[in-house]
């Protein structure tokens, strides 16, 4: 019982920092039809703008931290839709999913020569202590990514019922044409989001960083998580991307301790197979209209 | 025969000579370097197959090179005839490419791509884990090379021929595929599914079928892989490969016949002729895709069509009408 | 005699909108009935559901006594139902020629026939009466996406044709289109609607044109019937007459 109460909290935390990363993921889909392969990428590279503004502008953490934030937002933000999304989106789907893909390997390849191809440790932000409940042993970091992510996500809910902004930013995500009749600036709110997901994709670094290290391939399965997340949850849906998110790292962490390390990450994409078979629109989606 | 038609045919005679004359003037590294792209051309034609004519996203392609050649692996180092591995991988292939795509496609039209990367992961992890079968990490050792007729092709030059010979046969069965009314079928699908469906096309069964050949294909050019680098092992079957095959059928241009015979050469060349970059020739690969998607999606070969047509108003789609038709 | 189409109570809703409320019609063998009606009447709508684009949210379609409420349009048009679209839908990248073998090749034989047999499925001939009977021999090799914007009309009509269908339905064949190409597609239309004993539905905004053509006409405004007869009884209909004005 004591384990299972370990287990679920640690999933949850992990689930959390997953709800990020899938939440941006899937916004960016629901306003722009973009695919990004490169998400994993994108929390990746956050960290690693810390290390290298540490290293070569001799930054202490919180300045560096600032510095991260503000190249998150401009790079994976605003650069990227300026100079990659825009162009290629009246292509079509799959050159933005190219891109991205090509986007992933800049990135990865970048940091591993420019930076190290070793796993860095990132300094903690928060203490590595533990505290005993019920028999059970939860760790502090843990409690507080759980904290600090619900936080930002019930922030970031709030955000998109309750203020003009994010109000205007779901209109255009429902639906682009109706929302620009409205009058909604769309390109503006596709911006938004944009960078919206770049601040999601920063903070999810800052907490999942300090627990596993950096390192250049830490993207790979996180891209693979937000993805999975984002369609068993509903692809359509932000409250999806959510309870994707926490699914997916409960079932992880469970299927790595009761089932199989070896086979943890086959566990989220099965489950993603499961739902595509018996509820398509994912768990909270809402049914498309049949196209063919 | 027009000017362009010819040039075509001038070329493709010089290509093919080049081909079959080059390697015997080049050291090992060099033919196992050619046969190494004739490989993976043959993935890359399956792959085009699946995403070029039917344009469904898969994610599992380099899965199917792993099946081909775990396959090849296990059956010759136990003695059974190469043939043989041909026939159960490319079977292996058609019908797990079914089994993936009949409820993917029944349920909505871009879900296949999500089906196939998690078959591209569990597939990588029972590579890996499945040690009995595999030989997990340590991967299968020694895979012979066959004998045609009983004539070994165990040297390096008569084994690129026979790659070469498997790809020439492939591009010459894909070739009666896009002639035949399949042919006319997938332009139909591709261009304008709503418009086909209303002639009678049944979208689902072509995808379907196209996906399953593009699967068969990746196995079959598996089977050719393994006696290639003589060691299978996991590492060659990750995600990150079904994501290079992509990249290769996209920047050779997707949908056009000679597309992934040409971003598989880039895709394999390119590393050699970057040796001065050292490791950045991935940085490089990886700028200039994202280049080549900015300024031209439709690859290197759309950029050919495009600078043909803007040259003569009188050959538009030259080089697509002969790819397609 | 069962009719070649029947649709009882067919309704579509979107969300809140409802944009087919209750339609039912009938259409006899031979027939050429026009549908007609405002902007926004659901006369697309009620075609769409008709051919399986859209599911109905109620109601049911037959096609020779045979329900086919949501089937997929590829198996509709193998039943002999057939359709031009509103937008021009041709195949820019093939020659006419090739529009046309497509549009039939599907009727014929099965996928594994069609893989192993011939290139043009055995149509080359039908193909070739279809572009004499439509006079666009001169343009036969050319890429669809060559021809005029009326050509193109003419080959997408000859495309619907292709597969001998029972019943054909003719989403605005008359947009944008000359009045001499006009009368052409009018004569096509009637010559084969006599030569193959085809059914027409036609949705139309050109009055001339519908009425010149059908036999009876249905009116629809907001999403429901509201007049149903032969052209000139609808014509003076007041309520119909209304439904145009009022908006």
């Amino acid at each position: 019982m004591a384990g299972l109460l370990q287990l679920l909290v640690s999933g949850l935390a992990t689930g959390a920092t997953y709800a990020l990363v899938a939440i941006g993921f899937t916004l960016l889909w629901q306003t722009s039809q973009t695919i990004n392969f490169a998400q994993g990428e994108f929390v990746m590279l956050p960290a690693f703008m810390v290390l290298a503004a540490m290293r070569f502008l001799d930054l202490s953490l919180w300045p560096a931290l600032a510095l991260g934030a503000v190249g998150s937002l401009l790079l994976l933000g605003a650069m990227f839709k300026k100079l990659l999304v825009d162009p290629l989106l009246r292509h079509g789907v799959l050159p933005l999913v190219i891109a991205t893909i090509g986007l992933s390997i800049l990135a990865k390849e970048t940091v591993k020569n420019y930076y190290s191809g070793e796993a860095q440790r990132f300094p903690a932000l928060i203490s590595g202590d533990t505290i005993p409940m019920g028999g059970a042993v939860l760790s502090v970091q843990d409690l507080i990514n759980l904290g600090v992510a619900v936080t930002a996500v019930v922030l970031l809910q709030l955000f998109l019922a309750r203020t003009e902004t994010g109000r205007r930013m779901q209109a255009t995500a429902q639906n682009r044409t109706v929302a620009a009749i409205l009058g909604i600036n769309v390109e503006r709110m596709i911006l938004y989001t944009f960078l919206l997901n770049a601040a999601l994709v920063c903070l999810a670094a800052y907490l999942i960083t300090p627990v596993y290290l950096a390192t250049y391939s830490i993207g790979e399965g996180l891209g693979l998580v937000a993805f999975t997340a984002a369609i068993v949850g509903g692809f359509n849906q932000v409250r999806g991307a959510i309870v994707g998110g926490f699914i997916v790292g409960i079932a992880e962490n469970l299927t790595a301790v009761y089932v199989s390390t070896q086979y943890r990450t086959a566990v989220p994409l099965l489950l993603l197979v499961a739902i595509i078979l018996f509820r398509p629109q994912g768990l909270l989606g809402r049914v498309e209209e049949r196209t063919t | 025969m027009n000017g362009t038609r010819l040039w075509a045919y001038a070329a493709g005679i010089g290509v093919l000579a080049a081909l079959i004359v080059l390697p015997q003037g080049l050291k090992p590294y060099g033919i196992s370097l050619l046969s190494r792209w004739a490989v993976m051309a043959i993935a890359a034609v399956g792959l085009n197959l699946t995403l070029g004519y039917a344009g469904q996203i898969s994610l599992a392609q380099a899965a199917f090179l792993g099946i081909g050649a775990y396959t090849t692996a296990i059956l010759t180092t136990h003695g059974w005839p190469f043939w043989s591995a041909l026939l159960l991988a490319g079977g292996l292939g058609f019908g797990i490419g079914w089994l993936l795509g009949y409820p993917a496609l029944r349920v909505q039209h871009h879900y296949l791509a999500f089906v196939t990367l998690a078959f591209m992961t569990m597939a990588y992890l029972i590579f890996r884990n499945e040690a009995w079968l595999t030989g997990g990490v340590f991967g299968i050792n020694r895979v012979p090379r066959p004998s045609l007729l009983g004539w070994p092709a165990t040297k390096p030059l008569a084994y690129y021929y026979v790659c070469l010979g498997a790809l020439a046969i492939v591009l010459a069965g894909s070739w009666w595929m896009i002639r035949s009314p399949w042919g006319r079928a997938f332009v139909a699908l591709r261009e304008n599914p709503r418009r086909a469906m209303s002639l009678g096309v049944d979208i689902r069964a072509y995808t379907l079928l196209a996906f399953a050949f593009g699967a068969a294909l990746g196995c079959i050019a598996g089977v050719f892989f393994a006696p290639l680098v003589e060691f299978v092992d996991p590492s060659a079957f990750t995600l990150a490969d079904s994501l290079g095959l992509l990249l290769m059928v996209v920047v050779g241009g997707s949908g056009y016949f000679f597309g992934p015979l040409l971003g598989a050469m880039v895709a394999v060349l390119l590393p050699e002729w970057l040796r001065m970059a050292q490791g950045l020739y991935l940085i490089y690969y990886a700028v200039f895709v994202m280049v080549l998607m900015v300024f031209c999606p439709s690859g290197i070969l759309g950029l050919f069509d495009k600078i043909l047509r803007s040259l003569s108003r009188s050959a538009p789609l030259a080089v697509r009408k002969e790819a397609q038709r | 005699m069962s009719a070649v189409l029947e649709v009882s109570d067919l309704r579509k809703s979107f969300g809140g909108i409802t944009a087919v409320d209750g339609v039912s019609l009938s259409v006899a063998e031979s027939e050429i009935v026009g549908v007609i009606g405002p902007n926004g009447s659901g006369k697309s709508t009620l075609f769409d559901c008709i051919l399986g684009q859209l599911l109905p949210t109620a109601g049911t379609v037959r096609v020779d006594g045979r329900e086919v409420t949501g089937m997929r349009p590829c198996d509709l048009n193998r039943l002999g139902v057939s359709r031009t679209f509103q937008m021009l839908q041709v195949f820019p990248q093939l020659s006419v020629r090739e529009n046309l073998i497509l549009a039939g090749q599907e009727h014929r034989g099965s996928m594994l026939r069609r893989l192993m047999g011939a290139g043009d499925a055995g149509l080359s001939g039908a193909a070739q009466r279809m572009i004499e009977f439509f006079r666009l021999q001169h343009l036969a090799d050319e890429f669809a996406g060559e021809l005029s914007y009326g050509q193109q009309k003419l080959l997408d009509v000859a495309m619907a044709f292709m597969s001998g269908p029972r019943l054909v339905l003719l989403d605005e064949p008359a947009g944008g289109v000359n009045l001499t190409m006009l009368a052409t597609l009018r004569e096509r239309l009637r010559d084969i609607n006599r030569e193959q004993r085809a059914t027409f539905v036609v949705i139309e905004h050109n009055m001339d044109f519908v009425m010149s053509l059908c036999s009876r006409i249905i009116v629809l405004a907001q999403g429901r019937v509201i007049c149903e007869g032969a052209p000139e009884t609808v014509r003076a209909d007041p309520q119909v007459i209304e439904a145009y004005l009022g908006h």
